[in-house]
């Protein structure tokens, strides 16, 4: 069993399908397992295509929602 | 928090969602298989950032919602013993069986106890060895690998008082019958990240290719599923049928090896019937004959049979794509979270709460 953070929230998590995790990893948690942990790699790479994308068209941002995300 | 405020940036979300439009010239329909992904895509309006000829389908990935309702009626039937404790995620408790629910068993005395993993009904199982403690193990493929281990904790450490009450389901099967059927409208998909997290994408290639489908595995926060409609909706334009991994933080193609190993230890394939849409073939995991002593359907003699849905609920044309929650006449007015006629409407991970929640005069 590990000690996990969410988000400052300490919970006990089972390592048992995930024995490559180390301190300091980033897991993916589900009802008390780790899944997986994050690659940080993959990560980046995501979000660098993320930035790649054109710009936005300005007809496009006047419709944008207020929710929690904006 | 690392991972999440990144994929909430709405700067990001606003050039994806022009990207988006840039790229559809037609109309399109998406299905977001996971319930959790409705919900996401309700909460922070990411419907209202897409090109209006994109539709967004909801599919039938809510554990709660699809767990039929005589297996719910067996829940009931178990908790109102005596001798049992019995245990389950909270967002069983509220769901109508045919003629009540766990809360209301637990309000007129039956031990219903809610616990956050299925090995914390082990240990409690363990301090109390005069009970029998059973354990409500619905889900899909990210749920299973957690109750595997449980029934293997138990079995190791000696646990012989207790069970779990299997609902388990998988989702290419889903898919796959949602395809095939007559009435299907989806033309892509957006495959749930955590199911894939556990048993990856292979079995996905052959459906893609079979039906000509474009399917993207993605994940939860908001860029992740703009991301993930935008490569399903570059797809389709560019008529490819492929598999792609938006999630590959968190997603290899083969899934997690040791998490699979332990599941098929302890589980196999089997039919299984899904709330709404009926029995599908080769759809859901059921104990091994080695593992039977700890199901609890064998443990326990049960009278519960088979049930009906209540007629006026549409909950099996929602969780087919076939029709949207505020097309139900009975939405909002006779079917609220407070008093609901179906699973869609009392799951936190159902279309139909998603809808009154986020969108109640859509």
């Amino acid at each position: 069993m590990a000690r996990v953070s969410f988000g400052g929230v300490i919970k006990e998590v089972s390592l048992a399908y995930t024995p490559e995790a180390v301190p300091g990893d980033y897991v993916l948690v589900h009802v008390g397992f780790a899944l997986n942990t994050v690659d940080e790699e993959e990560a980046q790479k995501t979000l660098e295509l993320l930035r790649q994308l054109e710009p936005a068209g300005a007809e496009t941002i006047d419709d944008a929602p207020g929710g929690e995300a904006a | 928090m690392k991972y999440l405020d990144e994929f909430r940036d709405p700067a990001a979300a606003r050039e994806l969602s022009a990207a988006l439009h840039a790229v559809t010239t037609r109309e399109w329909r998406i299905m977001e298989v996971c319930g959790g992904q409705t919900h996401s895509i309700l909460r922070f309006g990411i419907d209202q950032l897409l090109p209006p000829a994109i539709t967004l389908l909801h599919g039938p990935g809510c554990p709660v919602c699809v767990t039929p309702l005589e297996q719910i009626d067996k829940a009931i039937e178990l908790a109102r013993r005596p001798e049992v404790i019995f245990t389950s995620f909270g967002d069983m408790l509220r769901v109508p069986g045919s003629s009540t629910d766990l809360l209301s068993v637990k309000a007129q005395g039956g031990d219903v106890r809610i616990v956050y993993s299925p090995l914390e009904a082990v240990e409690l199982a363990r301090r109390n060895p005069q009970r029998q403690v059973v354990f409500f193990a619905v889900g899909f493929e990210t749920t299973a690998p957690a109750n595997a281990m449980a029934v293997r904790h138990a079995r190791g450490s000696g646990v012989a008082n207790f069970s779990i009450l299997v609902s388990h389901v998988l989702v290419p099967p889903a898919i796959e019958a949602i395809l095939a059927s007559p009435e299907c409208r989806v033309q892509g998909f957006l495959a749930a990240g955590h199911v894939c997290t556990v048993e990856g994408y292979e079995e996905y290639e052959p459906l893609a290719a079979r039906y000509g489908v474009p399917i993207v595995v993605t994940g939860f926060e908001p860029l992740d599923i703009l991301q993930g409609i935008y490569l399903c909706v570059r797809q389709l334009e560019e008529g490819r049928a492929e598999v792609e991994n938006q999630y590959a933080r968190a997603v290899r193609r083969q899934g997690n090896e040791p998490a699979r190993a332990s599941v098929r230890e302890v589980f196999e394939i089997s039919p299984r019937k899904w709330r709404g849409i009926g029995e599908i073939p080769q759809s859901g995991l059921r104990l091994r004959e080695s593992w039977s002593e700890y199901d609890a359907e064998n443990r326990f003699t049960l009278l519960t049979g088979e049930v009906d849905e209540p007629a006026e609920c549409i909950s099996g044309q929602i969780l087919r794509g076939v029709k949207k929650p505020n097309e139900c006449p009975a939405f909002g007015t006779r079917c609220t979270p407070e008093s609901p006629l179906g699973a869609t409407m009392v799951s936190t991970e159902g279309a139909c709460s998603a809808y009154y929640r986020y969108k109640p005069h859509a």
